[in-house]
């Protein structure tokens, strides 16, 4: 019964639909993961009341022919994404008590589609961070440790909930949100596929606004087939964002197989930048082989804004993000400080209820758009962020079809190891991803190898608007080229036997 | 550019966020680390340069005039801290 | 506009004349169904927090879509106004905290507002028309309602009000008094209700007045402004627009300096008042709102609307005058009411017969406009149909009756007779005047014989005829057609 939670979620799937196994007993294997796994914080909530009851309503369907697409399949949810009566914290101390009446769009269109909900993923505190140190409910702890240490190591962020509990096996997939790295980097850190679609190709409905230009929802899988899988369920038009696109959904799984002989492959020579360890070049150069060995063309090109994406991030990010996170004001809901009045219950609610990342994002946000600064920074922000864009316009104009990068400039690191002293090291742990959102563009980040230290190593590959698919058929010759790598040995779990000698 | 601590107090104060005589000045410092982190965007030549507004251009759906919406009350005010009845109660404002 | 005072509309200090220049803002609610990014309802009224939707609560995640009808209803608006109509425009958000304001911004359009710069032709008096420039008409949600008289220690927060559609119609500071500023709200008001873009609907808040006013002696500079929020009423706004200048001039007379504030109007007390808590100084942060997409159209979108328009008050004026041949300030009267302007062409052609557009503009404009005034309503709100003005007005033109007796017959329609027609009253009421020679011939020989002194003075002082006409009208108990006694009296009396 244990290898059950060790499946792909295509197998689990595909076996689920031959009645290989129930999807009650699929569930409660996982449920029994997750209770063992509490060491590595990686939920909020875990409803498996909820996963009971969802997956007997699966193993109905199944019986009467009705399965849908993902039926049974456990998957576990980012606490940025509403979820009608389970409480939403986007793991925030502000959102204290709040229980959404509603169901985000993509997370819904899961459930249409026949998942099973474990539960709601912890993340930075909302979504901002890189190594889920800002949660309100603590850190999530990678289920990767350094060879020879057991040194608490990082997941990543904003989503590193969702892609710890990937990893370990807690969930078969899970969603994620991407603002400037979040699907990906905590991805490449933990070994797991992550995939921030084209801005528009996901509904942004009933998730917790972070900066809404850029925010995009994608999932975090074990295999490129599991996130092209969700990827297919999760995206689609929705009158209630209009800033989606009303085009049709591709079959994703459908375009692994595609190949990629003939494709031409840019390699931006911006991306070599100082500093970066070696074994992240080697590791770029061994991508650039496999997808040659596979018949790709490779050609470099030049993205000649690229150095300016993360400063201009770091504007239009908190700007947006300064205005958005103005509803949480202790009045319709969440946590209310009072005051002596009630400009004194808005400063003290949100002085308790956020946390110092977010304060400090909050300030840069309010003080780029204040008056006498706005056009000096925020403005002059997008027009970078055009010519972010034009760069990569150019490159596919000239008949680029996708871009090969490394994903995150250095393998996970160890908690309280950066951005303690400078908020801006932290910051650059993003310097590979942020681009991709500035120009809303797909990125996908697959594991490719890993580090001295024995840390999962991760490629991205940056596809044109609205062509994920293209993504997938590389990221699938990436994956099959790319070693084995082991699954992250079970520390955390009690040992065996464990079990039995509780009362 | 780089602010000092009167700044942080007034942008803290149009955030509505609370800040103590202690925290203001490494807010201040980390403030300025963001800052002066952004500061090379001063020299990019952005001469004729249009900001983005949207960054995936398509046109924007526009809805019908039909009312599909409201007539929940008690779901609006579900979460509320304080109300009462079928209001929110808040300290009292003073115009 | 105009950089030159008219001496006409200067008022007087203790050390000379001053010149008011105003300004003003008019939010005006959108006549729509829907909120103008949610689907509640707009209604007015309602149980606190019923026409509200979670993206009027500004809950998590929630995400404004557009109303099409809030966008097609500022185009018609735009070009009511002759202005110009922007094909692309983008909202913006307005960042700030107020309980009424659940999103802490309230989405606006700022730096490119849907309409651009316009004109409207004002009437101030018979004789005076002026023209208000527009400098632009943009969308933006309003907000809910904060109660504060509950309780002394908290206010009640009221979301229904949150997210409705409003139209901030911005003017020029060219208005020059109290009177053309009440002249404007009212003009505005009228092509907004012809357009049915906002009820106008002042008390119930549709169309609210912010007052910029600031005072200068003729020929210099402008002066510092003040903004006189929320203005409710247009007699109000002429009200604080009086006082207001008057305060501003006493500073400057006594040596001191208008600040540039935000003041309330207080009808109670007659003054102004500063608002002294939002003094604090705004920074309202605004960005282009990255939950929407720019609004776009093309011209054709524009054309089709500016077809579907209805005739707009000035072309009905101009009409009213060419086509019915009526003074100017009697079509302005006529056409500043929708329904009254209906009525009036509808009691002229009423039953496919055309009658006396004049003689039915005096009626409507005299003695049924008083009665209609005195009862609160618009002529087309009283009971009185266009079909009984018409045969009213047939009356007199075919002589049956008199327009004096005219005006008892429309007393009887006012108040016993409610639904009878003309005709019917005077046929019941024996009203037909009396035409007939013989019988008038008869009264004046009797008249005249009766009174010989005065024969002799009205041969040698003519204007006495009018006292003979009173005699007989008198003993024909008015019924006699006044024409034939005059012409009776002259022929006998020889003058
Ligand atoms: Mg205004
Ligand atoms: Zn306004």
């Amino acid at each position: 019964m244990t290898t059950l939670t060790d499946l792909t979620l295509a197998e689990a799937r595909d076996a689920l639909l031959r009645k290989d196994f129930s999807a009650v007993e699929l569930a409660k294997a996982q449920l029994a993961e997750i209770e063992q796994a509490r060491a590595l914080n990686a939920f909020i909530t875990e409803t498996p009341a909820k996963a009971l009851a969802m997956a007997e309503a699966s193993d109905a369907r199944i019986a009467r022919g009705e399965a849908g697409p993902l039926e049974g399949v456990p998957l576990g949810v980012k606490d940025l994404y509403c979820t009608e009566g389970v409480a939403t914290t986007a793991a925030s101390h502000i959102l204290e008590g709040f229980k959404p009446a509603y169901e985000s769009t993509v997370s819904a269109n899961l459930w249409r589609d026949g998942a099973v909900m474990l539960g709601k993923l912890n993340l930075d505190e909302f979504a901002m961070g890189s190594s889920n140190e800002t949660s309100y409910f603590g850190p999530v702890v990678s289920p990767w440790r350094r060879q020879g240490s057991d040194t608490k190591i990082v997941p990543g962020g904003s989503s590193g909930g969702s892609a710890a509990a990937v990893a370990a096996r807690l969930c078969f997939g899970a969603t994620a949100t991407d603002t400037g790295g979040s699907i990906r980097q905590p991805a490449a850190f933990t070994g797991t596929v992550g995939i921030k679609p084209t801005y528009g190709r996901c509904s942004r409905w009933g998730i917790v606004a972070f900066a809404s230009s850029l925010d995009q929802a994608g999932p975090i899988a074990r295999t490129v087939r599991d996130a092209a899988i969700l990827m297919r369920s999760m995206a689609g038009h929705d009158p209630k964002d209009t800033t989606s696109v009303d085009a049709p959904v591709p079959d994703y799984e459908a375009a692994l197989s595609r190949g990629v002989k003939g494709m031409k492959i840019g390699i931006p020579k911006e991306y070599r930048i100082q500093g970066v360890p070696a074994e992240i070049d080697a590791l770029w150069e061994q991508g650039v082989a496999w997808l040659k060995d596979a018949g790709a063309t490779i050609v470099d090109i030049s993205l000649p804004h690229t150095r300016y994406a993360l400063p201009a991030y770091y504007i239009v990010a908190p700007a947006e993000a300064s205005s958005n996170l103005a509803r949480y004001d202790g009045v319709r809901y969440g946590l209310r400080v009072p005051g002596k009045d009630i400009v004194g219950m808005y400063e003290e609610t949100r002085a308790a209820g956020f946390g110092k990342e977010v304060r400090r994002r909050i300030m840069i946000g309010a003080y780029v758009l204040s008056a006498g600064y706005y056009d000096a920074y925020y403005v002059r922000a997008q027009k970078i962020r055009t010519l972010i864009k034009q760069d990569f316009d150019r490159a596919y104009a000239d008949g680029v079809d996708a871009i090969l990068t490394p994903a995150t400039p250095s393998a996970a690191f160890g908690f309280g190891e950066k951005g303690s002293g400078d908020p801006v090291e932290m910051y650059l742990n993003d310097v590979f991803t942020v681009t991709v959102n500035m120009a809303g563009l797909p990125g996908l980040a697959v594991p490719a190898g890993t580090s001295s230290e024995g840390l999962p190593l991760g490629l991205q590959l940056i596809g044109r608007p609205f062509d994920e698919e293209t993504l997938f058929a590389l990221a699938s010759v990436i994956e099959k080229a790319a070693p084995k790598i082991a699954p992250p040995p079970k520390w955390w779990a009690p040992p065996v036997g464990f079990a039995d000698t509780l009362p | 550019m780089s602010v000092d601590q009167a700044t942080v107090r007034r942008i803290a104060h149009l955030a509505r966020i609370k800040v103590s005589d202690d925290d203001v000045p490494h807010l201040q410092e980390e403030l300025n680390a963001i800052l002066r982190f952004v500061e090379e965007l001063a020299s990019v030549d952005v001469e004729g340069v249009e900001a983005m507004t949207s960054v995936m251009p398509m046109p924007m759906k526009k809805r019908q005039d039909i009312v599909t919406d409201g007539e929940i009350a008690d779901v609006i005010l579900a979460n509320a801290p304080e109300r009462e009845d079928h209001f929110f109660k808040v300290p009292k404002v003073v115009e | 506009m105009t950089t030159q005072a008219k001496p006409s509309k200067l008022i007087k200090g203790a050390t000379g004349d001053f010149e008011i220049v105003i300004g003003m803002e008019i939010h005006a609610q959108v006549t729509s169904r829907s909120k103008l990014f949610s689907g509640a309802s707009t209604e007015f009224g309602g149980e606190p927090n019923a026409h509200v939707s979670l993206v009027d609560a500004a809950m998590p995640g929630m995400l404004p879509v557009i109303n099409q009808e809030c966008v097609a209803q500022a185009v018609r608006t735009g070009l009511g106004l002759e202005a110009q109509i922007n094909l692309r425009s983008v909202f913006d958000r307005k960042n700030y905290f107020y309980p009424d304001l659940p999103q802490g911004y309230q989405i606006s359009q700022y730096k490119s507002p849907i309409v651009g710069e316009g004109i409207v032709a004002v009437d101030v008096s018979p004789t005076e028309q002026i023209k208000v420039g527009i400098e632009r008409l943009h969308l933006e949600q309003d907000a809910g309602k904060s109660l504060h008289d509950q309780s002394a220690t908290e206010s009640l927060v009221d979301l229904n009000r949150s997210g409705v559609a409003l139209m901030e119609i911005v003017s020029k500071p060219d208005m020059r008094s109290s009177d053309e500023a009440r002249a404007y709200v009212t003009k505005l008001r009228t092509i907004l209700r012809y357009i049915g873009s906002c009820d106008g609907n002042m008390e119930q808040g549709s169309l609210r007045a912010d007052v910029n006013v600031s005072v200068r002696r003729p020929g210099e500079p402008l002066g510092t402004r003040c903004e006189i929020k929320n203005v409710n009423s247009i007699r109000f706004i002429g009200q604080a627009i009086e006082v207001e200048a008057r305060r501003q001039i006493g500073v400057i007379e006594d040596g001191g300096v208008v600040q540039q504030e935000t003041r309330l109007f207080d009808p109670g007390r007659g003054e102004t008042r500063s608002m002294r808590s939002k003094e604090e100084a705004h920074d309202y942060r605004y960005f282009p709102d990255p939950d929407l997409l720019p609004l776009e159209f093309d011209q054709a979108y524009v054309d089709a609307l500016k077809a579907g328009l209805p005739e707009l008050p000035d072309a009905k004026k101009e009409r009213f005058i060419t086509e019915y041949g009526l003074p100017a300030y009697d079509a302005g009267v006529l056409v500043a009411d929708k329904e009254t302007a209906d009525y009036y062409e509808a009691a002229v052609r009423h039953g496919g017969a055309t009658r006396d557009p004049k003689l039915v503009a005096n009626w409507l404009t005299g003695d049924v406009a008083a009665y209609a005034n005195s009862v609160g309503l618009s002529v087309a709100q009283t009971h009185i149909k266009p079909g009984q003005i018409a045969s009213l007005v047939d009356l007199i033109a075919d002589a049956t009756i008199s327009g004096k007796i005219a005006k008892d017959v429309l007393a009887i329609l006012i108040g016993d007779e409610k639904d009878a027609d003309p005709k019917d009253i005077v046929a019941a009421r024996g009203l037909q005047q009396v035409t007939d020679t013989g019988a008038i011939a008869a009264a004046v020989d009797a008249i005249i014989k009766a009174n010989p002194d005065k024969v002799a003075q009205a041969q040698a002082k003519p204007s006495m005829l009018g006292w003979f006409v009173g005699q007989v009208m008198k003993q024909t108990g008015g019924k006699a057609n006044p024409q034939a006694v005059n012409d009776e009296l002259k022929a006998k009396l020889g003058i």
